[in-house]
């Protein structure tokens, strides 16, 4: 489909990541209101480095491009810049996105947040200086 | 497909212009330039072209040549046919009644009446997506000027009764003692179904030219005679003052060739795409679990297949058809950065989840068994793959 990158189409064709985690250590199931996509993300945290990160997404094949991509992004990213870690940069990964199709690439920067805010609740003594919005 | 073959199953969409039809309007793009309108003799040869376009799109219709009105499409015969009643009756009543799976040609312009004083009904429609005549009787007020329900609907296929509607609308003109206009947007019927003006008994009627292989930008909006209408293009006495502006000559002269052409081959296209399309919903609900045929199992357009399947999204089995050489549609919510999935879907009672994975494939004249069975090859997986990516619920 002309209107995607190759690598949108490489990451939806061929996903990345997809499954669970046993024993994960943050979680997070999140629906994206302008579309209904959701999206499950599970992540390993091994010192303060995410060390594997897995998903699932029920969406449209940006929502699922973005999750493959971002979960490839976030392993082996220190929490503070998992924190940081934009959908826009998520977008600019997979070679851009059709602008009515941005508010697809939010789903899995959200879902990262989340996944970390839950690591966060659950051990609050990992918690960095630089806090999670 | 592995031979790189594109298997096009998107015709409610568009249709390829027919060869056949593109010889016909060709002389009129640099031969037969002239402004039918003109007074000199090469004028003439276009004005005579003109005439006999109007009579072979009347030929088609049942219809008096003078009734027929050329336009820029469907969309245009949509707005034209609601706003030039409407104008034409204002002093009658306010009262707009439609179904709630039209176009948004008629939907959208229903919307901008309202803005200008009008009040639209949106006739409910059953789980296949059927109105029923005597809701439309019923919902009939001492306000009412204007009924539009579509022949054929372009997401479902379900096939309206309209002679039926018609009938209603005139009874009960009759008795309340008012002029009310019975309109169709016919555009998905055109090449499949009868488009006998009177014996679908209706006053305004809209068609798109490239529907039926005939070129894009083209259309027509039948008026019966004595029909109140005011004009909605102004600069010009064209098409008898109902439609100004010179006249879109080559897709006039296409749209002839096209109609009379899908005429022609109708009832062959029709047992040729009627056949594919048993093939395919039979093989879609051997092969792929919960999912749920979207229209009328029999009163639908003979080329439409719809399908809801349950856990994915349409527009991610449409990217992935793609990627499998098939060109298919959806009415999905993603395609458009729009939270709301089709206003159809959600019409026939279906819940926002499962709306959102529908699937359209609307078959054509050139398609084949083998690109059938080719999708049916296919399809379950692309089906199974997205399923086995969804979180589980």
């Amino acid at each position: 489909m002309p209107q995607y990158t190759e690598k949108v189409i490489d990451h939806f064709m061929h996903p990345r990541n997809v499954g669970e985690i046993e024993n994960p250590d943050g979680v997070s199931t999140i629906t994206n209101p302008a579309c209904g996509d959701t999206m499950m993300l599970q992540v390993k945290i091994t010192g303060n480095v995410i060390s594997e990160a897995k998903w699932r997404t029920l969406g449209c094949s940006v929502a699922i491009a973005t999750s493959s991509i971002a979960s490839e992004m976030m392993t082996g990213m220190k929490l503070e810049e998992a924190e940081k870690l934009s959908n826009k940069a998520i977008a600019d990964a997979l070679g851009g996105l059709p602008r009515v199709k941005m508010h697809c690439s939010v789903l899995a920067a959200d879902a990262l947040k989340d996944a970390l805010k839950d690591f966060y609740t659950k051990h609050p003594d990992k918690k960095p200086y630089t806090v999670a919005k | 497909m592995a031979d790189g073959k594109v298997i096009y199953m998107d015709h409610a969409a568009t249709t390829a212009l027919h060869p056949e039809v593109l010889e016909a309007m060709t002389p009129y793009f640099s031969q037969l330039y002239h402004n039918p309108s003109s007074i000199y003799g090469p004028a003439q040869l276009a004005r005579k072209g003109l005439d006999e376009a109007r009579e072979g799109v009347a030929s088609v219709l049942s219809s008096r040549p003078a009734e027929v009105v050329f336009t820029s499409g469907g969309t245009e015969s949509d707005n034209s046919a609601l706003k030039g009643a409407a104008m034409a009756l204002k002093q009658m009543g306010n009262h707009i009644l439609i179904s709630s799976i039209e176009h948004h040609a008629v939907l959208h312009t229903c919307h901008w009446l309202e803005k200008l004083g009008f009040e639209t009904t949106l006739l409910s429609v059953d789980k296949y997506g059927l109105v029923n005549p005597d809701d439309v009787a019923k919902a009939i007020t001492d306000k009412t000027v204007l009924v539009s329900v579509m022949y054929a609907n372009n997401e479902i296929g379900t096939v309206e009764p309209i002679s039926d509607i018609s009938k209603a609308v005139r009874a009960r003109a009759k008795v309340l003692n008012r002029s009310i206009i019975m309109h169709t947007d016919a555009v998905q019927a055109a090449g499949y179904l009868d488009l006998n003006v009177d014996k679908l008994g209706v006053d305004m009627l809209s068609l798109s030219s490239h529907k039926f292989y005939g070129p894009k930008g083209a259309g027509v909006l039948y008026i019966r005679r004595g029909t109140p209408f005011t004009a909605q293009e102004m600069g010009g006495t064209q098409e008898r003052n109902r439609r100004a502006g010179t006249e879109n000559m080559p897709g006039i002269v296409g749209t002839a060739a096209a109609l009379k052409r899908a005429e022609r081959s109708r009832e062959a296209n029709v047992k040729h795409v009627q056949a594919l399309r048993d093939q395919m919903i039979a093989g879609i609900e051997d092969t792929i679990s919960r999912v749920r045929l979207n229209g009328h199992p029999t009163k639908r357009l003979p080329n439409n297949v719809n399908f809801s399947f349950e856990m994915v999204e349409g527009e991610s089995t449409l990217v992935n058809m793609d990627m499998l050489g098939v060109c298919a549609s959806s009415g999905s919510a993603c395609t458009t950065a729009s939270a709301e999935p089709s206003h159809v879907l959600i019409a026939i009672g279906q819940a926002m989840d499962i709306a959102r994975g529908a699937l359209r494939l609307t078959l054509g004249e050139e398609n084949t068994k083998e690109d059938v069975a080719y999708v049916l090859s296919v399809l379950p997986g692309v089906i199974e793959r997205l399923r086995a990516m969804a979180p589980v619920k």
